[in-house]
């Protein structure tokens, strides 16, 4: 199958990065047509009948989210993107805004236009270190060149864009997390409604949007809607609410596998042909035992569930939340279970923000059931409280405020029951399951 | 007077203003340049921070103990290093490059050496892990990472 690829079209040309290497490449072309031929009406109409839906983990339709912004109204409105990309398994952004910042800049300027934002504030994790100055540097670079500022192009487009730097906390990436965390605040994640296209970033009116979600706008202008929607799943009859899984999307592939990277491919491409055919298959001829699905806090799925399709439909019938950001990490089968599912719950417990008793309590005790299990004083009774607990943790049961304890949840759920008589083991007395752990060693410890 | 933050820094403090309608929303960007500049973020300079920005000391510090990133205990090694122990690192090898680094700096994650060269530190996924296992230095990612490349790596930490 020949598939040409877009959203990676640049990244092995050499200073994939420069505006001279980016124009040659058709760059800014999508922006001038806009500028000259479509109004901001047009563009958030593009989008919507594309079917584009969010790339950063809810799948949200984008041209949805923008229509619920007020209309004419008449004070500052806000574009957030989201560079946060802080869940575990991802890293597909980094690797656009390394390699491609202009084609990130082209999509943020294109959603100004269509949203009329004034401002758009990049949220980028601090740890992409190399990403901050290639988005700098482009920044720069997009201002000289007229693309960026006060009436762009000529035309009455003005905007600004500025780089704000995160520091280390994965509930930035919650968007009004990320929110509270630009105002200057702790990244203490609202309570929703209002939501933040009516009241977002410094109480006004605010699309939160993730890179790669922004880089589609980019190539759907260019390429027309037509394009968008002849690649991916077509909505299933038998869902009402599906809105189908249309366009190109960025897979990351970890963990266990012979060639780890960042592969683009239509929506809909199966974890089994990510990982053998693009990723070379499993790493040292071993076989595969799971997988992460799409991102850690979609939860797992067992190797024969590996031909679920990567779209915004399929995960939820293997038991996992969702695509999420489509990234898989692969597991062979001299990996532990159990010491997946206490990463998880550590890497939970660690970035709870605190605010709702049953994501803080909730994580950090499935985390201590997890140390006894491989301390080897597990009780046959610790696996229904770990479900149980995981049953009852996040917005779908309805306890919590944002959805970092769904994504506690999902891990947990998933992991015991697909690998449940592995737990049993291990609570039997016969651990370690795979590998030798030491319990008491420094990665017990949820950290400060 | 000001002891902690100079005319420099503070300017460059300054010259964020513009780009916000509030002056909290240039905490986090002002903390960094604090940090930056000198090592850690002490209370002092704080209380300094507070009254270039208009706020009160417990508002900037307030966010700040949010953040883990911003330490107020002591000053930072000149290089921080970050071990990753999540998801896809963990299983390809991140813990035990994380264990052989303590041994080979003497100390345990969230420590510092005693030149004052080196703070150690775990790291939830660091966004590299096609590059399993990875760490990061400062704000420079690393890799890939095996024995030998450490050894390498270390040699620079001067
Ligand atoms: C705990 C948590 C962390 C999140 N982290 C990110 C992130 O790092 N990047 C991202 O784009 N979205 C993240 N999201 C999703 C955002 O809340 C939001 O849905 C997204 O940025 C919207 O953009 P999109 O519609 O373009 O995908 C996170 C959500 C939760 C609950
Ligand atoms: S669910 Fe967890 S992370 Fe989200 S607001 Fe509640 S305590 Fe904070
Ligand atoms: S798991 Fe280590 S960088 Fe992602």
């Amino acid at each position: 199958m020949s598939y040409e690829r877009v959203l990676l079209a640049n990244v092995e040309k050499p200073n994939s990065h420069t505006l001279a290497v980016y124009e040659a490449g058709g760059g800014y072309r999508a922006l001038r047509r806009a500028l000259k031929e479509l109004s901001p009406a047009d563009l958030v109409a593009m989008v919507k009948a594309s079917g584009l839906r969010g790339r950063g983990g809810a799948g949200f339709p984008t041209g949805q989210k923008w229509l619920f912004l007020p209309k004419d109204f008449s004070g500052p409105i806000y574009l957030c993107v989201n560079a946060d990309e802080s869940e575990p398994g991802t890293f597909v952004n980094r690797v656009q805004m390394e390699l491609d910042p202009h084609q990130v800049l082209e999509g943020v300027l294109l959603s100004c236009y269509a949203t009329r934002a004034g401002t758009a504030y990049i949220y980028l994790r601090y740890e992409y270190g190399l990403c901050w100055r290639r988005m700098q540097a482009a920044l720069d670079e997009c201002r000289a060149a007229g693309y960026l500022g006060q009436n762009i192009l000529g035309s009455r487009f003005s905007v600004n864009v500025h780089l704000h730097r995160g520091a280390a906390a994965y509930v930035c990436g919650e968007e009004t997390g990320l929110i509270e965390s630009l105002e200057g605040k702790r990244a203490w994640p609202r309570i929703k409604p209002p939501f933040p296209a009516v009241e977002g970033l410094f109480r006004k009116p605010t699309v939160v949007n993730n890179v790669e979600t922004l880089c589609c706008v980019k190539h759907i202008v260019d390429r027309g809607v037509e394009w968008f929607r002849s690649m991916g799943t077509p909505p299933d009859p038998a869902l009402p609410h599906d809105h189908g899984s249309f366009g190109p999307k960025l897979f990351g592939l970890s963990g266990h596998v012979a060639r780890p990277g960042c592969y683009e491919a239509p929506l809909g491409i199966t974890v089994r042909e990510l990982i053998d055919r693009l990723g070379g298959g499993v790493r040292d001829g071993r076989k595969a035992k799971a997988a992460v699905l799409g991102g850690l806090s979609t939860g797992v799925i067992s190797e024969s569930e590996f031909d679920t399709p990567l779209n915004f439909t399929a995960p939820g019938r293997v038991g996992c939340l969702g695509l999420g950001t489509g990234c898989v990490t692969v597991f062979d089968e001299t990996y532990s279970m159990v010491d997946f599912l206490h990463n998880s719950c550590r890497f939970f417990a660690h970035e709870s923000c605190g605010q709702c008793t049953p994501c803080r309590e909730g994580a950090r005790w499935a985390l201590e059931i997890l140390d006894r299990i491989r301390a080897g004083r597990g009780r046959p009774s610790d696996l229904d409280l770990l479900q149980e607990i995981g049953d009852n943790l996040g917005i779908a049961p309805g306890t919590t405020i944002c959805g970092l304890a769904d994504g506690a949840a999902w891990p947990i759920k998933t992991t015991l029951r697909k690998f449940r008589e592995e737990f049993q083991r291990a609570v039997s007395g016969r651990w370690p399951v795979a590998g030798e752990t030491d319990p008491s060693s420094i990665f017990s410890t949820p950290g400060h | 007077m000001s002891t902690q933050l100079d005319a420099a820094l503070r300017s460059q403090i300054e010259s964020l203003f513009p780009r916000y309608p509030t002056r909290q929303a240039v905490v986090l960007p002002a903390l960094h340049l604090v940090h930056e500049r000198l090592g850690w973020t002490p209370i002092e300079a704080i209380v300094e921070l507070a009254e270039l920005l208009g706020l009160a000391p417990s508002q900037v510090q307030d966010t700040l103990s949010f953040y883990g990133f911003f330490k107020q205990d002591r000053p930072q090694g000149r290089y921080r290093v970050w071990v990753c122990r999540s998801i896809a690192c963990a299983p390809c090898g991140g813990e035990e490059l994380l264990e052989h680094l303590c041994k080979r700096l003497g100390i345990r994650p969230g420590e510092t050496t005693a030149d004052g060269r080196v703070t150690l530190e775990f790291a939830e996924c660091l966004g590299a892990c096609d590059q399993a296992p990875a760490l990061l230095v400062n704000d420079t990612l690393h890799g890939n990472m095996t024995r030998e490349k450490l050894e390498r790596l270390m040699e620079t930490w001067r």
